[in-house]
């Protein structure tokens, strides 16, 4: 068969699916509406506004109502006088940052203890402002005169951070999805092997299915930049290109996977548990939405293996730092490694029936 | 004959230690419509699809117009079109749209809306495929088979499952393709179906062929045309088929359940002896009824059992 003729069947197999994904409503939310709604939801969750003020409790006794009211003059701590249990609880509750004792007259000056756990951030910095204020009242001078001028990073928010994870984790469900479940479920109707009956070339119907993916992808990852860009104000520093061009390697390592996880799947059960099993430990491990460095230094290699991790950090280079491809390098050829070596796999063992 | 349009030779195919298929042979001329007939379970769709080039043959010979699977594979599909027994199309296109992607997978063809036609879905080619009911499904699956103008068309159960008028539609569409010349495999455990459409059958039973001819002749092969059943009342004991074998122009003779089964040549010398011995017997009949001898008849004759008790 001739060229042309093998383009024209290509070109109307990647149509007919195209036609497919925009007539199905789902495809729709899950591209479109659901990342979106996730990354506003998020977003207001985790706004940044003036850091709240630190919850301090000061236990009741003699003293209490001096120290209170020293704390009161900041602005940077609420005050609240309680009793010995109710200050334990709310401490346990996460309700107070720090609980204030003033000490027993014992040893002439009126000191206070802190009572507060370091392992939290909040409590080390309510027990830093509280005793600045009580230092304050009790008569400290500081020796350095100092100003404080506020400045705001656009960049550093943690819903920057957040977008490139949600783009990279919208390519991971929707490459994954968008070949694998659609594969299983037309060898369950028995369409792979009717189109197999026909003179079309199995590699040319793949080559098709994964196309369409990777050009819906564009459009969806376009969707969603320009929706972070305006309305989130997230800035986009590296070039337009860079950032597709990325996106649409991730794309295609998803689909290779997608291609990998269906290719012998005869129930959609049984590709939906491997979806499962495959994209779970991403969702968590590659730095969706909080960073990778929060795991243990021992298992960081294992996770920097995964193309997630890879889509992710370099998606976040370019959007957020405005790094070119080359300094991309090492990552995207590691997508492009689990993208080959699923798509010849999955190649290789396909069942089309 | 001509060179065959199709033949398979002593094919044998197994699933794991169930042997589907036998030692099957036959031959298809081209031109001709050539029925498997059998019940489910027979090895018929498994033989299709061997021939289809879906399925591997476990052993045996197997050529599709002149050529072999596994040398000229793409060269068969250009030129054969396939219905499997179900396939479950793109809901989400349209009828035109379906037609169409097939049409763009071979080099020739026929233009699309011309097939839509010819199976009576002019009216439906902007619908969904998942708006179509089942009998028009069905005429869009064959249209499908047929966009690639093959010459060699494969129906596997084409009209199992349809309502009576569909049924007739997708016969329609058969008859038309044999006259227009081209060769037809099909598969059915439909006795009608066979007798109306095919020229020439193989009844396949476990996976061997008991009888092969055209259907009036694997008819005639019986003995007689004509088949005579009667029912006794109730209560009377079940009539022994041999005490009517000696009858004039009765060539074989059955019982099933409360019925007698005669297949005679002659009726008008046959039913006056019968009811003659019957009344010897002392046993007077509730029902007897005559009708031309089927396909089914044949089949029961081989094998024993009816083609739907599978």
């Amino acid at each position: 068969m001739g060229d042309r003729a093998r383009w024209r069947a290509f070109l109307a197999l990647s149509h007919a699916r195209l036609r497919e994904y925009y007539r199905e409503p789902e495809v729709l939310f899950w591209g479109f509406a659901f990342p979106l709604l996730l990354s506003a939801a998020l977003a207001l969750a985790f706004r940044d506004r003036p850091s709240d003020p630190s919850r301090v409790i000061v236990l009741e006794g003699p003293g209490a109502e001096r120290v209170a009211a020293a704390l009161a003059k900041s602005t940077l701590v609420r005050v609240e006088v309680a009793s010995e249990d109710a200050a334990a609880r709310a401490l346990g509750m996460g309700r107070a940052d720090v609980v204030v004792v003033p000490a027993a007259e014992g040893n002439g000056a009126a000191g206070v203890e802190y009572r507060f756990d370091p392992s939290r951030p909040e409590a080390g910095v309510a027990r830093a402002r509280a005793d600045d204020a009580l230092q304050r009242a009790a008569g400290r001078s500081d020796p350095l005169p100092s100003r404080d001028v506020p400045v705001r990073e656009p960049g550093g928010r943690y819903v920057d951070f957040l977008v490139p994870g949600l783009i990279g984790m919208n390519l991971m469900s929707g490459g994954m999805w968008g070949v694998g479940f659609v594969l299983v479920d037309m060898r369950i109707r028995r369409l792979l092997k009717r189109l197999l009956a026909t003179p079309m070339r199995p590699a040319d119907f793949l080559a098709a299915q994964m196309t369409t993916r990777v050009a819906f992808t564009a459009v969806e990852v376009g969707f969603l930049l320009a929706f972070a860009r305006l309305a989130l104000g997230v800035p986009v520093r590296g070039r337009l290109a860079s950032v597709l061009a990325v996106a649409l390697l991730g794309a295609l390592c998803f689909a290779g996977l997608g291609l990998l996880v269906a290719c012998r799947a005869q129930k959609i059960e049984t590709v939906s548990g491997l979806m499962n099993v495959v994209m779970l430990p991403m969702f968590v491990g590659s730095g969706v939405f909080f960073s990778v460095e929060r795991f243990p230094e021992a298992v960081q290699p294992v996770l920097r293996a995964l193309p997630l991790t890879a889509l992710n950090d370099a998606l976040r280079a370019v959007i957020l730092e405005g790094a070119g491809l080359a300094g991309q390098a090492p990552r995207l050829a590691l997508l492009a490694v689990w993208g080959g070596v699923s798509f010849v796999l999955g190649l290789r063992l396909f069942r089309w029936f | 004959m001509s060179a065959p349009a199709a033949a398979v030779r002593e094919l044998r195919k197994s699933y794991g230690r169930v042997e589907a298929v036998c030692g099957l042979s036959f031959e298809i001329a081209p031109a001709e419509c050539f029925g498997l007939l059998g019940p489910n379970g027979a090895g018929k769709t498994t033989t299709v699809e061997i021939l289809e080039g879906l399925l591997r043959p476990g052993s045996g010979e197997v050529e599709v117009l002149g050529r072999r699977w596994g040398s000229d594979d793409h060269e068969i599909r250009q030129r054969i079109g396939v219905c499997l027994q179900q396939t479950v199309l793109s809901e989400k296109l349209e009828v035109g749209e379906t037609v169409a992607l097939f049409r763009s997978l071979y080099r020739d063809g026929r233009p699309p809306e011309e097939v839509i036609e010819e199976v009576g879905l002019a009216e439906k080619r902007r619908a969904r495929v998942g708006a179509l009911s089942g009998g028009q499904k069905q005429r869009l699956a064959v249209a499908c088979a047929l966009v690639g103008d093959p010459e060699l068309l494969f129906l596997d159960e084409p009209t199992t499952g349809l309502d009576p008028q569909s049924r007739r539609q997708v016969w329609d569409i058969v008859g038309a393709l044999k006259s227009r010349g081209r060769t037809v495999v099909l598969t059915t455990h439909y006795m009608d179906e066979a007798e109306k459409l095919c020229d020439r059958v193989a009844v396949v039973d476990h996976g061997r062929t008991i009888a092969e001819g055209t259907p009036r002749e694997l008819i005639r092969r019986l003995g007689g045309d004509h088949v005579l059943e009667v029912t006794l009342e109730d209560g009377a004991s079940p009539p022994r088929p041999e005490a009517f074998a000696d009858l004039p122009s009765v060539r074989s003779a059955r019982s099933e359940a409360s019925h007698l089964v005669l297949t005679v040549g002659e009726p008008h010398l046959a039913i006056p002896a019968l009811l003659e011995r019957l009344r010897q017997g002392g046993v007077s009949p509730a029902s007897l009824g005559t009708r031309h001898a089927s396909l089914e008849d044949v089949f029961v004759s081989l094998t024993g059992r009816h083609l739907r008790d599978g």
